[in-house]
């Protein structure tokens, strides 16, 4: 068990090392010139400099230095928890991280738990329903579940909930009302996910023989159902949840920016926007973060989930 | 399903046996799939989107770009069927020459996608090894990297616009492909068919085209086409924030994005575009599980 957790460990960070590489070699390699979009930037053109203040720039940014001498300085700064500056904002990125990251962790928080509950209520609805015609448009409805664009999604909800009843705010990241409406928008997709998987779950649950002795020993449907079925079917989804760290953070940048919250998911949109490298770094490195941890807890979650599952071998040599 | 042709396959063996053309088997795999609405409808929807971005001028009468200020905002009706935007320009007609941006962002993405993924899935799959567990580990790198943050990394790296942004996109649906072809690979490379192929003196190149890619085909073209979807919606999002095309060209997603500042006023200016996406991507989704499920 131990060799097992130090060999997943060492595999998470070697992943998360090769996320950041790749995402610096995308960020300071592919462009053309770097310097010109760093010093745009950071409010300056590029064709207003002399040769000097050009190169004086150049050695600013740290971009006179070789390519690996770069990567290696950068490396080694982040490891010690110096992300850089951000260049159209002029403060470190670490704090404008530790201000916003709060913001996304609750409402991603609050929009997994949604997701799950969501997810699963649905499909447990779909398996213990009888009635044929609903069955089947309950089991369409995770297709259309990730058919919606998330945006298009927050904005019906906020022309539903907001301009047309008046429950919640539109806009704004002050006080839990407000997270409400982001949170249900950002759930939907993941949702959609967990509740097809465990539709598909259940139908192939119901045909196993553990389920016929649960019959056999007189418990009624309701009770096999909970007791038996749900969790030997539920099992893939604790995965799942893993994988779909990645479209939450994701559909975080679209949620925050409509719903103006101050999250990291918009600060990245207005990087992305002002093209400040730095800061869109490292948020893709914290977000890529965020993704090993998360799948690293769940894959040392199962052996206690499903007895099953022991990353020990259990046969000894003959 | 099977009862429905099975009289059919019976009266074809009693006549005498003729090798069916590729049209012919295509056309009796699909005629009891269209006698489903849901199928036909959504395959309706798919192909309208199509024309839309072939021959946007085709299906409407109005300019795109025209606009008229005295009709802004006008609410849906008979002559403006999707209603009119801020500057009275028709939101259908928008709608629709949008899809040829929108559809062909999306047919590039994918692409680049099928071309990038078939190609380092085969490769993993079929030199095995060493190539194998190095295409692997990139692969699992790429899955950490949630594919919007990737995206907007390398848009930030090459630039706003419709191309950027399919390539971006593109490049974030690489791994999904590249492991599904590498697992079907895997798995044909094993068949007696192949063994026969290859003591037959055919190369390894000849294999790999004839035998090999055409079997492992079908999971990857199901993928395909929910990427697809998927492309239409992450390419919608990325120009929803603001890194599509350029006004006053306008994507899907930047028609939902402008129409959000009248909310309140004309909330059809971003809903029923929304609605029109949701619709195609649907369709595209309810078609790939067809095909999966009959595949089986």
């Amino acid at each position: 068990m131990n060799r097992y957790l130090i060999g997943r460990i060492g595999q998470a960070l070697l992943v998360l090392w090769g996320a950041y590489t790749v995402t610096y070699f995308i960020l300071y390699l592919l462009p053309g010139d770097t310097l010109a979009i760093m010093l745009s930037a950071s409010g300056m053109e590029a064709d207003g400099l002399s040769p000097e203040d050009l190169a004086k720039a150049r050695a600013y940014y740290g971009l006179d230095k070789g390519i690996f001498e770069q990567y290696f300085d950068l490396l080694w700064r982040a490891l010690h928890g110096d992300l850089g500056q951000s260049l159209s904002l002029n403060r470190p990125v670490t704090a404008l991280l530790a201000e916003r990251l709060p913001q996304t962790l609750s409402l991603a928080g609050l929009a997994i738990v949604l997701s799950l509950l969501g997810g699963i209520g649905l499909a447990y609805l779909t398996a213990y329903l009888q009635w044929r015609p609903l069955k089947v448009a309950l089991a369409r409805l995770p297709s259309l579940g990730f058919s919606v664009p998330v945006f298009w999604m927050g904005l019906l909800l906020i022309q539903v909930f907001a301009f047309g009843l008046g429950w919640f705010p539109a806009t704004g990241s002050q006080g839990l009302a407000s997270l409400v409406l982001p949170a249900v928008t950002l759930a939907i997709p993941s949702a959609a996910v967990y509740a097809q998987v465990l539709q598909r779950g259940f139908q192939g649950v119901w045909q196993e023989p553990y389920i016929a002795t649960a019959y056999a020993k007189g418990l009624s449907r309701a009770q096999v159902q909970a007791r038996h079925a749900l969790r030997n079917a539920a099992l893939p989804i604790l995965t799942l949840v893993g994988l779909q760290v990645g479209n939450t953070v994701s559909g975080a940048v679209l949620v925050e920016t409509i719903f103006s919250r101050n999250g990291v998911g918009r600060l990245a949109q207005e990087a992305v926007l002002r093209q400040d490298i730095p800061v869109v770094l490292a948020i893709v490195a914290v977000s890529a973060a965020a993704f090993v941890l998360v799948n690293l807890i769940v894959d040392l979650l199962y052996p206690y989930l499903d007895p099953r599952i022991t990353h020990a071998a259990k046969v000894t040599r003959a | 399903m099977t009862t429905a042709t099975r009289p059919h396959t019976t009266q074809a063996a009693a006549s005498a046996w003729k090798r069916r053309s590729r049209l012919q088997r295509f056309s009796q795999a699909l005629s009891p799939l269209l006698r489903r609405p849901g199928f036909s409808l959504a395959l309706l929807v798919v192909l309208f989107a199509l024309a839309a971005a072939l021959v946007p001028h085709g299906l409407t009468s109005f300019d795109p770009y025209a606009t008229s200020p005295a009709e802004k905002l006008r609410a849906p009706d008979a002559l403006h069927w999707f209603g009119t935007d801020e500057l009275g320009r028709d939101l259908y007609t928008r709608v629709v020459y949008g899809a040829s941006l929108s559809v062909q962002a999306a047919l590039l993405a994918v692409g680049i996608a099928l071309a990038g993924g078939l190609g380092l899935g085969v490769l993993a799959g079929f030199a095995g090894g060493r190539t194998d567990a190095a295409i692997m580990r990139l692969i699992d790198v790429l899955l950490a990297l949630p594919g919007l943050l990737l995206a907007l990394a390398i848009v930030t790296a090459i630039g706003f616009g419709t191309v950027p942004v399919a390539i971006a996109v593109g490049v974030g649906i690489i791994p999904g492909f590249a492991r599904t072809t590498r697992a079907e690979v895997l798995r044909v490379k094993t068949l007696p068919y192949v063994e026969a192929a290859r003591l037959g003196g055919a190369s390894w190149a000849r294999t790999l085209l004839r035998h090999v890619l055409p079997n492992a085909w079908g999971p990857v073209a199901v993928l395909a086409t929910l990427d697809f979807g998927a492309a239409i919606l992450a390419t919608a999002g990325l120009s929803f924030l603001g890194f599509g095309a350029a006004p006053p060209a306008a994507e899907w997603g930047t028609l939902i994005a402008n129409g959000r500042h009248f909310l309140i006023t004309a909330p059809w200016v971003s809903l029923l575009p929304g609605l029109f996406v949701v619709a195609v991507v649907f369709s595209l989704n309810h078609l790939a599980r067809t095909f999966e499920e009959n595949a089986r």
